[in-house]
């Protein structure tokens, strides 16, 4: 028992902040979100210059073979400035089903091609699925990316598919979407060919479990960046002859966000953990993990803007990025009170 | 980053739940499950002694001093199962776990001679004199005036909250020696036997009708001269170490009552149909996720190579689990409905849910309270302008 990072993990904490820090810029950022929602050039950066894009993909698979734990160091540092990047439906969605549930032929068609950026792929959840004879018909109002998806992996719970873009029945219209660094698509497939994935339970588990952790490390370092950024201003901006930070209804508010993020840390770290494990915990702490995060990073980013006064309730200051944000990820994979509901029938002994 | 414990470890939590199994089945079958740290003081410190004669008592402690110079992972395996186990509270607890450490760190040879044995053994039973009626958040206010006459230390003052003194052989005493002397200069941290004419205590009844915590008096109240630990007029820097010994392992044996407790509201809300409304569900699933949450807060704490760097974690544990607990009480009286509020016991006695709601209100007041800690988690945690306080 060692809760803590080791050496390795503390390098690519590093290295990893470093990264966003110096190239996820707030300017960059607002580009991205005027035109498609993605840094392009940040993208190819990080998938090969940083090569981080694989770090939790099997090694047999062409990743580097690590854990969760690095996923949710990576997912922390982009998620602390907001990056316009696909890493949700690419990497952690459609990149873990493949490499898990996918046949040889899948890995090697798409994992060397989406693992260093050259593909984009995204996931199409709740799709409603009609299959006949090897073709879908359905959809999603909701795909993250899905207007830049070369590839999408479909699920409707009870199965999974590949389905290219490029396939004749497949329509794809961009959505006007609140986060704008992560906007959304309707994707349509009307008798759409597609080919299904070879271990589709195994391929959806392992993606639950990647993009759940992932979103949970995203929405603790959009909190504390929150926290950190508000922090920033209360010593600098005065009032009354005095920094506000030095009021205690201010200070005290700040504090209460510390201790929620804390406990955040502690869940998203504990979830990657058991999965890497295979803790009997795992199932529990994940939910525990999505749920605790995303409303932490809500509440943060919410205080933010009350914290900052007018100045944060501009287009020009960065906190409704990290607002928006929040929001999305409060909301993606599974509301927050379905998570406890679950936690609840589980503690509760009912059969799931 | 490892969560996992090593078989090595897994055999030290079997050989644990093994004795401690053994012994509320056997010849302590009489304390199993006493919540209240009044309840049954003779058997509990019989049982102190039971527990230093089997070398479990102080087992963070180095050997030479009756400890096992056990790991870190054997303290948090040895605080669960001791929990889990249905065992009372530690009546020495602030022996064990404040006293005893603050004397091996601070202490000379000849006092850790004198006390480590008699705290280890389980006869000597430590109170903590700190907080005074005009000292309670602000402890550097303390009054309580010690003198040096004919080789002795002569004491006269009041402290307040003094959790079981009255069961308690000694007290450390924060004085204030210095005549003239302002908020943490001129202290010194002094300890004395308690069975002396010099030193009266009365018990506080709390809201819960119980009563854990006196006032404790001293009129001329005397000790020997050689009885401070550290140096005459820097007990402050004392008193300070021993708050920091107060985050440690003790911790992980606490949230197991906390787990024992949220169990209780769980059986409760199956049995009488509150397990079906959505709101309670959700409330217990939020009671449960901020249970685990916490210890894997305390690991991160614990884990911490550096521990004079107060890291987040251990900044914020203390109103973690104090508000965590506080919401507990409330959310067992919501399960429990109007049954809650009435006891099948005389004297104002309450069962362990509606005590847990009564109780649990002194949470976030002792030890510091909430308002305190934010102060410290902005102050020491993000930097922000410090409040008034003492100028040295």
């Amino acid at each position: 028992m060692e809760f803590t990072f080791t050496d390795e993990q503390r390098m690519i904490a590093e290295t990893a902040r470093a990264f966003f820090s110096e190239n996820a810029t707030s300017a960059r950022t607002r580009a991205a979100m005027e035109g498609e929602g993605i840094d392009r050039a940040l993208w190819h950066d990080f998938c090969q210059e940083l090569g981080f894009s694989g770090i939790s993909i099997a090694e047999a698979a062409g990743g580097a073979g690590l854990g969760l734990v690095e996923l949710a160091i990576l997912a922390e540092a982009a998620g602390a400035h907001v990056a316009a990047l696909p890493m949700l439906g690419s990497l952690m969605l459609a990149a873990q089903a493949i490499a898990a549930g996918g046949s040889e032929a899948q890995r090697g068609a798409w994992l060397p091609r989406l693992l260093s950026g050259e593909a984009i792929a995204a996931f199409v959840e709740d799709a409603g699925l009609e299959v006949r004879d090897g073709k879908l018909t359905g959809g999603s109002g909701f795909v993250a990316h899905g207007a830049l998806a070369e590839l999408f992996v479909v699920t409707d719970g009870s199965g999974a598919w590949l389905v290219r873009r490029d396939a004749a029945g497949v329509s794809v219209t961009a959505q006007t979407t609140m986060d704008q660094t992560r906007p959304l698509a309707e994707v349509r497939f009307e008798g759409a060919s597609a080919e299904a994935l070879t271990d589709a339970t195994e391929g959806l588990a392992t993606a639950n479990r990647a993009a759940l952790v992932g979103l949970a490390a995203e929405a603790l370092g959009g909190a504390q960046a929150s926290l950190d950024r508000t922090v920033d201003y209360a010593r600098e901006r005065v009032q009354f002859g005095r920094p506000i930070g030095s009021f205690q209804a201010y200070k005290h508010r700040l504090a209460d966000m510390m201790v929620e993020i804390e406990q955040a840390r502690s869940a998203v770290y504990w979830a990657a953990c058991a999965v890497d494990e295979g803790s009997e915990e795992a199932p529990l702490a994940l939910h525990a993990a999505k749920s605790f995060a995303a409303d932490t990073a809500f509440r943060c980013a919410a205080d933010m803007i009350q914290l900052h006064g007018g100045i944060g309730f501009t287009w020009e200051h960065d906190a409704h990025l990290f607002f928006k944000r929040a929001r999305s990820i409060q909301t993606l994979l599974g509301k927050g009170d379905w998570h406890r509901e679950q936690v609840a029938a589980m503690i509760l002994g009912e059969a799931a | 980053m490892k969560l996992g414990f090593s078989q090595a470890d897994e055999h030290f939590r079997q050989e644990c739940a093994d004795w401690l199994n053994g012994q509320m089945a056997g010849e302590f079958r009489d304390i199993k499950g006493i919540s209240k740290l009044t309840g049954s003081p003779e058997r509990r410190k019989e049982w102190e002694k039971q527990l230093a004669a089997h070398r479990w008592s102080c087992i963070g402690w180095p050997e030479q001093w009756g400890g096992r110079d056990a790991t870190l992972a054997q303290q948090v395996i040895f605080a669960e199962e001791y929990a889990r186990a249905g065992v009372p509270g530690r009546v020495n607890h602030i022996g064990i776990e404040l006293a005893g450490p603050t004397i091996l760190t601070f202490g000379t040879e000849e006092q850790k001679q004198r006390f480590l044995p008699g705290i280890a053994a389980g006869e000597t039973i430590f109170c903590q004199g700190f907080s005074e009626p005009n000292a309670g958040s602000d402890l550097a206010g303390v009054r309580t005036k010690g003198r040096l006459e004919d080789g002795e230390w002569v004491v006269n003052g009041q402290k307040i909250w003094t959790s079981l003194a009255h069961i308690s052989d000694w007290i450390f005493v924060v004085t204030r020696t210095e005549e003239g002397s302002q908020g943490p200069r001129g202290l010194t941290f002094l300890m004395m036997p308690i069975d002396q004419p010099g030193i009266e205590i009365r018990g506080i009844r709390q809201i819960n009708g119980d009563a854990e915590f006196n006032e404790t008096f001293f009129t001329d109240a005397r000790c020997l001269a050689d009885s401070y630990i550290g140096t005459v007029g820097e007990g402050w820097k004392i008193a300070m170490g021993l708050l920091a010994f107060e985050r440690g392992v003790s911790t992980l044996g606490q949230q197991m009552g906390f787990r024992n407790e949220l169990d209780e509201i769980i059986a409760a809300a199956k049995a009488n149909g509150a397990a079906q409304d959505p709101l309670i569900r959700q409330r217990l699933a939020k009671a449960e996720i901020g249970l685990r949450l916490m210890r894997y807060g305390a690991l991160r704490m614990l884990s911490q190579t550096d521990n004079s760097r107060m890291d987040g974690a251990a900044l914020t544990y203390k109103i973690q689990w104090a508000t965590w607990r506080r919401s507990l009480g409330e959310l067992a009286m919501d399960v429990l409905g109007q049954a809650g509020e009435v006891s099948a016991h005389e004297d104002y006695e309450w069962d362990t849910l509606p005590n847990l709601f009564l109780f649990s209100r002194a949470d976030t007041i002792y030890g510091g309270t909430n308002q305190i800690q934010r102060n410290l988690i902005a102050e020491r945690g993000l930097g922000l302008p410090r409040e008034p306080r003492w100028t040295a």
